[in-house]
C-alpha cells in the first residue's frame, strides 16, 4: 500500500463515481416516490362530474358527489337573491375577495348565472358539512333569517351565496369549486374547459 | 461549519456505541483475504438484494390487499393504476428470484472452499438457517398474488405437513386457519412475510455476519491468513475491507444490477420462470391447472419429495426425505473430515464428488420444473414407469450419498499440500 | 453462474403445442403497430366485452395506443361507463355460467395465462360441431364452452379426418396437427363476411390488443429499461477504474 500522499486520480475518480452513482440512487429513488401520487383509479373517482339540473325546481337544492364532498347545487329565487343582496353588511368578505371562487363567480352571486349557485359543502372552518336552513326556520335561526347555511359542527352561518357571517367560527367563505355549463341543463362540476 | 459538525459526532460519539469504531471494525480495518476471486461477490450480492426486497415490499404493502376477494385484484391495480407500481412489483417479483441466484451461487461457493469447515461451523449454522427462513419467506410470499399457482402451490405445501403421522392433519388445519387454504390463510402469510420473517432475516444476517468478522473470512486457498502476521499485527494477506472491497464489490454490484434490470426491464416473466403463466388466473379452489409446479427455487426438492414412492400406505416417507434433504446442510462441516478446505488442494474423489452433486442438483431442479411425463415410459420391462420418475429416484440417492458418504470420501482423499501464503 | 447458463438454457423449451397437442400458429404480434392495436380494441369492444369483462383495464389507458379520450369515448365506451371507468362487463357470473356452463373470464391478463400463440391459434380454429351444446367446438381448446364469437367474419368451418388420397387440402388451412392416423382437415361450409387473410388480420389485431391489455406498462418498460441500462453501463466504467485505482497497490 503507497504512502499518503494527495493522488488527484483517486479524488477524482471517487468525486465521479459518487456522483454517478449519486444520481443512481435518485433514479432509483423515482419510482418510489412517484407511486405515492394519486393512482388512476383515484383519478378516475376523482373526476368532474356531470350534473343534470333540468328538473332543478326555483328555490330547491341538489347535491352531486365530487372527489369525495358533496357539491350543492342551488337554482335560486328572485327573493333568495334579494336576500343575498341584503346581508351584504352582515358577511364578512362581501365581495369575495378572498380567493375561493375561480375569477367567473367572483360576483355578487358567487355564480356564473346568478340564479345557479355552485358550492362545496364542507364548512371553512374544520371540514364539517353544513345544513341548509331555509328561511322558514327563523324560530332557530332568528327574527332577520334570510335562508342560508348552518354548520352543525360550531354553528358558522352563511348566507344564500355561500358568504360566511360576521361573528361566526368559520373565517372565510364557501369554495365555489370549478365548473363550466355544457348545456343550458347540463353542469360539469370539477373542470371549467369542456369537452370530456 | 466544518468543526461544528465535527463537535456533534463528537457529542454523538460520547453517547453511543462508537459509531466510528464499528466502521473500524466491520469494514476499514476488517482485514480481508487479498485473493478473493469471482465467488466471493455473492456475499454482499445477497445483502443488496436483502436491501431492494425489504424497500420494495414496503411499497408493495401501501397498495396490496390481503384479502382473498381482492388480493388478485389490487395486484393488477399495483401493475397498472399506481404510478410506477408496475416497476416496484416488478422489482419484487425478480428480486426473489434473484436473492435465490446469489444464494446458492454463494453457498456452492462454501462447498468449493470448504468454507463452512472448522473454524467457521457457526457462519454456515447461520447461513443455512438464513437460506431456510428464506425459503418459508418465498412460499409465504408467493401465496399473495392470489393467482392459481399461488393457491395450488399453498394447498401442496400444507398438505406436505398433514402427512406427518399422528398431529399431520390438524397441523395442516392449523397452518391454514381454515379447511382450505383460504382468506385466513392468506391474512396470516402476509402478516408473517412482511414483517415476523424478514425480522427473523435480519437478525439471522446480522448474526452471519458478526460470526464471520469474529472469524475472519475464508479464502479460494483454504488457509487462515491470520497465521502469518506483519509486524503492525496485521495479517499479511489481508487488505482492509474498506476500501478494498467496498470498491470491488460496487463494480460487481453494478454488473449485478446491469443483469438485474435487463431481466426486469425485458423479460420480467424470464419465460415463466420468474412469474409462472398460470399465476396470471386467479385463485380458483374448484379447479386446479393441469401442470403445477413450484417456482424454480424450490424444485430440487419437489423433485425429491415426488421420487419417493408411499410406503406403508403414506406419503410421509417422501416427505420426511424432503425435510432431511434442506435439513442435512446443517451437518456438513461434521460431515466433512477433509484435511484441507479448499476445491484447490482436494483430491479426486471431493472434485468428482462435487462435481456429480452439482448436477445432480440441476437435473432434480429441472425435473422438478417438468411433469413426471416430461421424459415418456420407459418399456414393459421397467413396469412402464415414468423415465423421469426413475432418473428422479437415482438422483435423489446421489444427492444424499454426496453427504452420508462425506466422511468416508473426504477422508480418504490425497490431498495435494496447501500453500504457506495465498496465491493471487 | 453454471445455474444460472442452464436454466437460460431450458427456458426456449416451454411447450409450443396447446394442451390438446394442436400445433400452434407463432402470432404476427407487434406493439408498436398503432393502427393495429386500435383495430383490434375495436374488434376487441364490439365482439367480446359483451360477455367478457377486462376489469381490470380502464378506458382512458388507451390513450397509450395513440387515441385521444374523446375518440376513445365515442368509438369504443359502448356501454354507460365514463372514460375513466374500468372495462366492466354487465353480464355477472352467474348469468355467464346459465348461459355458457361456465362464466365467461376476465381478458385483462388472459394473453399473459395464455399466450399471443395460443389466442392467436385458438381464435382461429372453431369448427362446426352438431354434438356439442353451442354447435361449436374448438381444435385448441376441446369442448370450449364459448361459442364462435367472430363466426359472422370468419364463416362456417367443419374439422375432420380425411382420406390420405384427398391430402391436398386447401393451403394454409389444411396445416394442422395429425390425429388417429388420419389427417384432420378444414373445410369451409359457409363463408363468412372476410376471407382468409383478412380473418386472419382481424384476429392478428385482436391478439395484438390483448398482448397490450395485459400489460400496458410494457412498451414504457422497454424504453426505460434501455436507458437504465445505457446509465448502468456508465456507472460500470467509473466504479471498475476505481476499483482499478485502489487495486493497483494490492500484490
Amino acid at each position: 500500500m503507497s504512502e499518503k500522499k494527495i493522488d488527484n486520480t483517486r479524488r477524482n475518480l471517487i468525486v465521479a463515481t459518487t456522483a454517478v452513482a449519486g444520481a443512481a440512487g435518485a433514479g432509483i429513488a423515482v419510482p418510489f416516490v412517484w407511486s405515492f401520487w394519486p393512482s388512476e383509479r383515484a383519478k378516475a373517482a376523482g373526476a368532474p362530474v356531470e350534473a343534470d339540473i333540468s328538473n332543478l325546481a326555483p328555490g330547491e337544492m341538489q347535491v352531486v358527489e365530487w372527489r369525495g364532498k358533496p357539491v350543492w347545487i342551488m337554482r335560486r329565487t328572485k327573493e333568495m337573491l334579494e336576500a343575498v343582496k341584503k346581508s351584504d353588511d352582515k358577511v364578512t368578505d362581501p365581495r369575495s375577495e378572498v380567493p375561493l371562487q375561480p375569477e367567473y363567480a367572483k360576483n355578487e352571486y358567487r355564480s356564473i348565472k346568478p340564479e345557479i349557485l355552485v358550492l362545496v359543502g364542507i364548512c371553512s372552518h374544520l371540514g364539517c358539512s353544513p345544513q341548509q336552513k331555509t328561511v322558514e326556520a327563523k324560530g332557530e335561526m332568528g327574527a332577520d333569517w334570510a335562508g342560508g347555511f348552518l354548520c352543525p359542527c360550531h354553528g358558522s352561518k352563511f348566507d344564500l351565496a355561500g358568504r360566511v357571517y360576521k361573528g361566526a367560527p368559520a373565517p372565510v367563505n364557501l369554495d365555489v369549486p370549478p365548473h363550466a355549463y355544457l348545456s343550458d341543463t347540463k353542469l360539469l362540476i370539477g373542470d371549467d374547459k369542456k369537452g370530456a | 461549519m466544518a468543526s461544528r459538525l465535527m463537535a456533534l459526532w463528537d457529542w454523538f460519539d460520547a453517547r453511543m456505541p462508537s459509531v466510528a469504531e464499528e466502521f473500524r471494525k466491520h469494514a476499514a480495518e476488517y482485514y480481508a483475504p487479498k485473493n478473493f476471486n469471482f465467488w466471493y461477490f455473492f456475499g454482499a450480492l445477497s445483502l443488496i438484494v436483502l436491501v431492494i426486497q425489504i424497500v420494495s415490499g414496503i411499497y408493495l404493502t401501501m397498495n396490496y390487499k390481503p384479502d382473498a376477494a381482492l388480493a388478485f385484484g389490487s395486484v393488477e391495480y399495483i401493475m397498472r393504476d399506481v404510478p410506477g407500481g408496475w416497476l416496484i412489483r416488478y422489482i419484487h417479483s425478480t428480486g426473489a428470484s434473484a436473492f435465490f441466484v446469489v444464494v446458492y451461487l454463494h453457498m456452492f461457493r462454501g462447498l468449493l472452499y470448504g468454507s463452512y469447515k472448522q473454524p467457521r461451523e457457526l457462519v454456515w449454522v447461520f447461513g443455512v438457517l438464513i437460506y431456510l427462513t428464506l425459503m418459508a419467506e418465498a412460499f409465504m410470499g408467493y401465496l399473495l398474488p392470489w393467482g392459481q399457482m399461488s393457491y395450488w402451490g399453498a394447498q401442496v405445501i400444507v398438505n406436505l405437513f398433514a402427512t406427518i403421522p399422528m398431529i399431520g392433519p390438524d397441523l395442516a388445519l392449523w397452518i391454514r386457519g381454515d379447511y382450505v387454504v383460504g382468506d385466513a390463510t392468506l391474512n396470516r402469510f402476509f402478516a408473517l412475510h412482511v414483517i415476523a420473517i424478514p425480522l427473523v432475516l435480519l437478525g439471522l444476517v446480522s448474526a452471519h455476519i458478526l460470526a464471520l468478522h469474529d472469524v475472519g473470512s475464508n479464502n479460494p486457498d483454504g488457509i487462515e491468513i491470520k497465521k502469518k502476521k506483519g509486524p503492525d499485527g496485521h495479517p499479511l494477506d489481508g487488505i482492509p475491507f474498506h476500501p478494498y472491497y467496498t470498491v470491488k464489490d460496487l463494480a460487481g454490484a453494478v454488473v449485478f444490477m446491469m443483469i438485474f434490470c435487463a431481466i426486469l426491464f425485458f423479460v420480467p416473466e424470464m419465460g415463466g420462470y420468474f412469474l409462472e403463466y398460470n399465476n396470471f388466473i386467479p385463485a380458483d379452489p374448484l379447479k386446479t391447472p393441469t401442470h403445477i409446479a413450484p417456482v424454480w427455487y424450490f424444485t430440487p426438492y419437489y423433485s425429491i419429495l415426488r421420487a419417493v414412492p408411499p410406503l406403508f400406505n403414506s406419503q410421509f416417507p417422501g416427505v420426511a426425505l424432503f425435510g432431511l434433504s434442506t435439513l442435512i446442510l446443517f451437518l456438513l462441516p461434521w460431515l466433512d473430515r477433509g484435511a484441507v478446505k479448499s476445491i484447490r488442494y482436494r483430491g479426486i474423489l471431493y472434485k468428482s464428488a462435487l462435481a456429480i452433486f452439482t448436477v445432480t442438483f440441476l437435473v432434480l431442479g429441472y425435473l422438478g420444473t417438468e411433469p413426471v411425463t416430461v421424459w415418456g415410459q420407459f418399456g414393459n420391462w421397467m413396469g412402464n414407469a415414468d423415465v423421469a420418475t426413475v432418473v428422479a429416484r437415482i438422483f435423489t440417492v446421489i444427492y444424499f450419498a454426496f453427504f452420508f458418504l462425506m466422511p468416508w470420501y473426504t477422508a480418504i482423499d490425497k490431498c495435494k499440500p496447501e500453500p504457506d501464503r495465498v496465491t493471487m | 453462474m453454471k445455474k444460472i447458463l442452464v436454466v437460460l438454457f431450458f427456458v426456449p423449451a416451454i411447450a409450443l403445442a396447446s394442451e390438446a397437442g394442436y400445433r400452434l400458429d407463432h402470432a404476427p404480434t407487434d406493439p408498436n403497430d398503432m393502427l393495429s392495436l386500435q383495430a383490434g380494441a375495436r374488434t376487441f369492444v364490439n365482439y367480446c366485452l359483451n360477455c367478457h369483462g377486462a376489469q381490470f383495464m380502464r378506458y382512458n389507458r388507451l390513450t397509450d395506443i395513440g387515441l385521444t379520450e374523446a375518440q376513445i369515448f365515442n368509438n369504443l365506451v359502448l356501454t354507460d361507463a365514463k372514460v375513466g371507468d374500468t372495462m366492466k362487463v354487465a353480464l355477472t357470473a352467474k348469468d355467464g355460467k346459465a348461459m355458457f356452463g361456465a362464466a365467461p373470464p376476465d381478458l385483462s391478463v388472459i394473453a399473459r395465462s395464455r399466450s399471443a400463440d395460443w389466442l392467436y391459434t385458438y381464435l382461429r380454429t372453431f369448427y362446426r360441431d352438431p354434438k356439442s351444446p353451442t354447435g361449436w367446438n374448438n381444435a385448441v381448446f376441446p369442448q370450449v364452452a364459448m361459442p364462435h364469437a367472430l363466426w359472422t367474419l370468419q364463416g362456417e368451418r367443419a374439422y375432420g379426418p380425411e382420406s390420405v388420397e384427398a391430402k391436398e387440402g386447401d393451403g394454409k388451412g389444411a396445416e394442422g396437427a395429425h390425429g388417429g392416423g388420419h389427417e384432420m382437415k378444414w373445410t369451409q361450409l359457409a363463408p363468412g363476411t372476410q376471407n382468409t387473410v383478412q380473418y386472419d388480420v382481424t384476429v392478428r389485431d385482436l391478439v395484438n390488443f390483448l398482448e397490450y391489455m395485459a400489460e400496458p406498462a410494457a412498451s414504457s418498460r422497454k424504453r426505460i429499461g434501455v436507458v437504465v441500462l445505457f446509465f448502468l453501463g456508465i456507472l460500470f466504467i467509473f466504479a471498475y477504474a476505481l476499483k482499478k485505482e485502489y487495486w493497483k497497490d494490492v500484490h
